[in-house]
C-alpha cells in the first residue's frame, strides 16, 4: 500500500515538501524517463484482453530483479507490490532517494533471501513507474492516455505479470508474495495459474474489497477529481498537478494504514514546534504536520490518474465473484501451498477477512497455513520490522524449500541502527 | 498433490525431533506411512513433524492457540489457527486417511459432534484422552473428596480447559451411539506402556489414558 511515505515519523520536520522530482515525472511518459531497472514490451504480437472487455497492447512492464536465477529456474519469487508501491523494493527509490519499501524483507539474511532466491518485482499495469499507465502516450492519439486509459483490474495486473514470467522463461514460480493489494494479486495468481505457483503468501489482504474500503477509496478519488488542477484528468496537457487533491487522498488513506494505538504512540496530542495552540488552522498538532508531509511528498512520486485507476482495480476485486460466488471454487484441486498472514491491529484488512480465505481453502482441502501476528502498527505492519512475522514467513519458505531441495535460510538480525522503518518520532 | 509433499523428498530430508513423548509415539504407530494426516489440536507440532519426517505422511494441523500455530508454521508445517468445535465442519468428507485428536476431546464443547466430524473427514480417526475412571482419580475423589489433579489432568477444576471428562467405558458408549466402530483399543499406563484393552473393568481402572483407532461403522 505504501512505501517510503509511511516510514519517517516526520513530526520533527516542516510540513512543506519539495517537488524537485515532480517535473521528472509529470508529463514524461515512462519510455522517456531514465529509471533504473529493466523494461520489457509485452503483448506485442496480439493485444492482451482486459476484464473490462477492452484490449491493451503492446505495453511496457518495468521490473527489478534481485539475486540470481538458478540453473533449474526453481528459485524465482515474485513480489506483488501494494497500491502506491513499485518495483524498487530493495534499493533506494530513484525519485525519493528513500530506502526500498521492503528492504526489511528482501536481501541477504532476510526471509526473501537474495542469496538463495531470485526475487522479481514489477510495477503494476496502470502504475506510474515505468509500466504502462495513464500518464503514458496513447499510440492512437499521440497524447497521454489520461482519463481514456482502459480500466484495469487485479486480474489484468496478474495477466501482465504472467506475460513477464513467461518472458523470463520461468515455468513455475517458487513463490508469489505480497501484502495488501499485493496479496490480492497473490490470490489471483494462485487461482488463475495454480500450475505456475508452488507457494502463495497473501499478507494483510482479503479476497474482495469491502464496502468500507471502497468508501475510503472513493473519498480519495473525489478529493483528486474535485481539485480544479485535475482538469478532468487532462492535467498533463496543461502541465498542472492536482496537488491538493492528491495530498488529501493520501492523508485519508494514510490514516487507514495505521492504528489508533500507533497514532497515539507516535504523536499523542503533542504540539508541533510550539508550546501552545495557535487558535487557528495551522498544523498545531504533530499528527497534522505528519499527515500534511505524507500528503505533499506523495504528490512528488505518484501520478494522480494512476492513483484513480489502481484504487479502482482494488475496488473491483472480488475473487469469489469470478468463480460463481463461491470463493472455494477459486482454489478447487489447487496444488499451491498457501500461507495466509494477518496482523491483529489491521482494521483495513482484518484477520476476519484472512480467515474467510482460510475457510475457503480448507473446504477444498488445500494445503494452507494461517498465521495472525501480534502487532499494534495497523495495516502497515507488513512493511515494518515485525520479528514474529519475518520468522514465520522464513519458516514457511524453508518448509517449501525442503521439498524442492533448495537451501534453507537463516534470518540474520537486522542492523537496527540502519532500520529504514525506524520510527523517528518516539 | 503438490511436489512439495513428495514423500520421497520428505524422507530424504528427515532428521529432526526424533524423540517424542511416548504417548505420541503410540499414536504414530497407528498411522500408515505415506498417508494423509490431519492433527487436530496439534500444539507446537511435535507429532506432526515426527509423522512427516519419519512416517512420510502429508500432514496438516489445526490448533487453537496462535502461539502454537506460529511455532508450527515457522517450523515449516502447514497449520492453521482454528477451533475443533467450529472449524472441522469446513473440511470435506474423506479428505484425510487419519485425523488425530490427542488429549483434546475432553476440552471440546461438543465431543459427540467433534468425534463424528473426525470419522467423516478421515477414513480413520486416532483419539486419545485422559481416562477419568483411572484408579488414582477414583481414589483421590473417594479419599480426599476433591477434584483430582494428575499428570494427565494437571489443572485445578476452576481453570482446567477440560470440560467434558469421561471414562473409557463412557467413551465406548458414545462410539456405539454415534455409529463409530473401534478398530483398535489401548490403554496407556502411568509408565507410558500401552496395553490392548481386554477386560473392560481392568482397562477402565488401570489405564491412565485411552487410545483408540476409529472409523465409521457404516464404512
Amino acid at each position: 500500500m505504501t512505501s517510503q511515505d509511511t516510514r519517517p515519523g516526520t513530526a520533527d520536520r516542516p510540513a512543506a515538501a519539495g517537488g524537485a522530482d515532480s517535473a521528472a515525472r509529470n508529463g514524461a511518459p515512462a519510455g522517456e524517463r531514465h529509471l533504473p531497472g529493466e523494461q520489457v514490451v509485452l503483448a506485442a504480437g496480439s493485444p492482451m484482453p482486459l476484464d473490462s472487455g477492452a484490449q491493451l497492447g503492446p505495453f511496457t512492464v518495468a521490473y527489478r530483479t534481485y539475486g540470481t536465477l538458478n540453473a533449474e529456474k526453481s528459485n524465482a519469487v515474485l513480489v506483488c507490490h501494494a497500491l502506491t508501491g513499485d518495483q524498487y523494493m530493495a534499493e533506494p527509490h530513484p525519485v525519493t532517494g528513500r530506502p526500498g519499501w521492503w528492504e526489511v524483507m528482501v536481501g541477504p539474511g532476510r526471509p526473501l533471501d537474495t542469496e538463495r532466491f531470485f526475487v522479481i518485482c514489477a510495477n503494476v499495469l496502470g502504475g506510474c513507474m515505468g509500466t504502462t499507465g495513464p500518464q503514458d502516450l496513447d499510440p492512437a492519439t499521440g497524447k497521454p492516455w489520461g482519463p481514456t486509459f482502459p480500466v484495469v483490474t487485479i486480474g489484468d495486473m496478474v495477466r501482465a505479470q504472467k506475460l513477464l514470467v513467461d518472458h523470463l522463461g520461468i515455468a513455475r514460480l517458487f513463490a508469489v508474495v505480497g501484502g495488501s493489494m499485493g496479496g490480492m494479486q497473490v490470490l489471483e495468481w494462485a487461482a488463475r495459474y495454480p500450475e505456475r505457483v508452488l507457494a502463495a503468501v497473501p499478507i494483510a489482504t482479503a479476497a474482495y474489497h469491502t464496502a468500507q474500503n471502497i468508501a475510503f477509496h472513493e473519498v480519495g478519488r473525489q478529493a483528486i477529481m474535485a481539485d480544479p488542477d485535475w482538469d478532468e484528468g487532462w492535467y498533463q496537457l496543461s502541465g498542472k498537478t492536482p496537488r491538493r487533491g492528491m495530498a488529501v487522498a493520501r492523508m485519508t488513506a494514510h490514516v487507514t494504514y495505521l492504528s489508533e494505538q500507533a497514532l497515539h504512540r507516535k504523536f499523542g496530542r503533542r504540539l508541533q514546534d510550539r508550546q501552545k495552540p495557535s487558535f487557528g488552522f495551522d498544523a498545531d498538532f504533530q499528527v497534522e504536520s505528519y499527515l500534511r508531509h505524507q500528503g505533499s511528498s506523495f504528490v512528488d512520486r505518484f501520478d494522480a490518474n494512476s492513483y484513480l485507476y489502481i484504487t479502482r482495480a482494488m475496488d473491483y476485486f472480488d475473487l469469489a465473484a469470478e468463480h460463481g460466488g463461491v470463493l472455494a471454487d477459486a482454489f478447487r484441486r489447487s496444488p499451491v501451498r498457501f500461507c495466509v498472514m494477518s496482523f491483529t491491529s489491521d482494521w483495513l484488512f482484518p484477520t476476519s477477512e484472512a480467515k474467510r480465505i482460510v475457510h475457503a481453502l480448507n473446504s477444498v482441502a488445500a494445503d494452507v497455513s494461517f498465521v495472525e501476528c501480534d502487532s499494534d502498527k495497523g495495516h502497515d505492519a507488513f512493511l515494518l520490522i515485525e520479528p514474529e512475522f519475518h520468522e514465520t514467513l522464513n519458516g514457511f519458505l524453508n518448509g517449501c524449500c525442503e521439498g524442492l531441495g533448495l537451501p534453507q535460510g537463516q534470518l540474520r538480525p537486522l542492523d537496527q541502527s540502519h532500520d529504514p522503518t525506524r520510527d523517528r518520532v518516539t | 498433490m503438490s511436489p512439495l509433499d513428495s514423500p520421497a523428498l520428505r524422507a530424504k530430508n528427515a532428521g529432526k525431533r526424533a524423540d517424542i513423548r511416548a504417548d505420541l509415539l503410540l499414536i504414530a504407530d497407528m498411522i500408515e506411512p505415506g498417508s494423509r494426516v490431519l492433527d487436530v489440536g496439534c500444539g507446537d507440532g511435535v507429532l506432526l513433524d515426527y509423522l512427516i519426517h519419519f512416517r512420510q505422511v502429508t500432514g496438516r494441523g489445526l490448533e487453537l492457540s496462535q502461539e502454537g500455530v506460529n511455532a508450527c508454521v515457522s517450523h515449516g508445517l502447514s497449520v492453521i489457527q482454528g477451533d475443533a468445535d467450529l472449524d472441522l465442519a469446513d473440511y470435506p468428507d474423506g479428505t484425510f486417511d487419519y485425523v488425530v485428536l490427542s488429549r483434546t476431546l475432553q476440552a471440546t464443547q461438543n465431543p459427540r459432534e467433534v468425534l463424528e466430524h473426525l470419522v467423516r473427514i478421515g477414513t480413520r480417526a486416532v483419539v486419545s484422552f485422559p481416562n477419568f475412571g483411572y484408579w488414582r482419580i477414583r481414589w483421590a475423589l473417594l479419599t480426599r473428596g476433591r477434584m483430582p489433579v494428575t499428570r494427565s489432568l494437571p489443572d485445578p477444576w476452576w481453570e482446567t480447559p477440560n470440560i467434558h471428562l469421561c471414562t473409557i467405558r463412557d467413551f465406548l458408549e458414545l462410539c456405539e451411539a454415534g455409529g463409530i466402530a473401534i478398530e483398535r483399543a489401548l490403554t496407556i499406563g502411568a509408565d507410558n506402556r500401552a496395553e490392548p484393552i481386554g477386560s473392560m473393568r481392568r482397562a477402565n481402572l488401570l489405564g491412565q489414558d485411552g487410545l483408540f483407532l476409529l472409523r465409521r461403522a457404516d464404512r
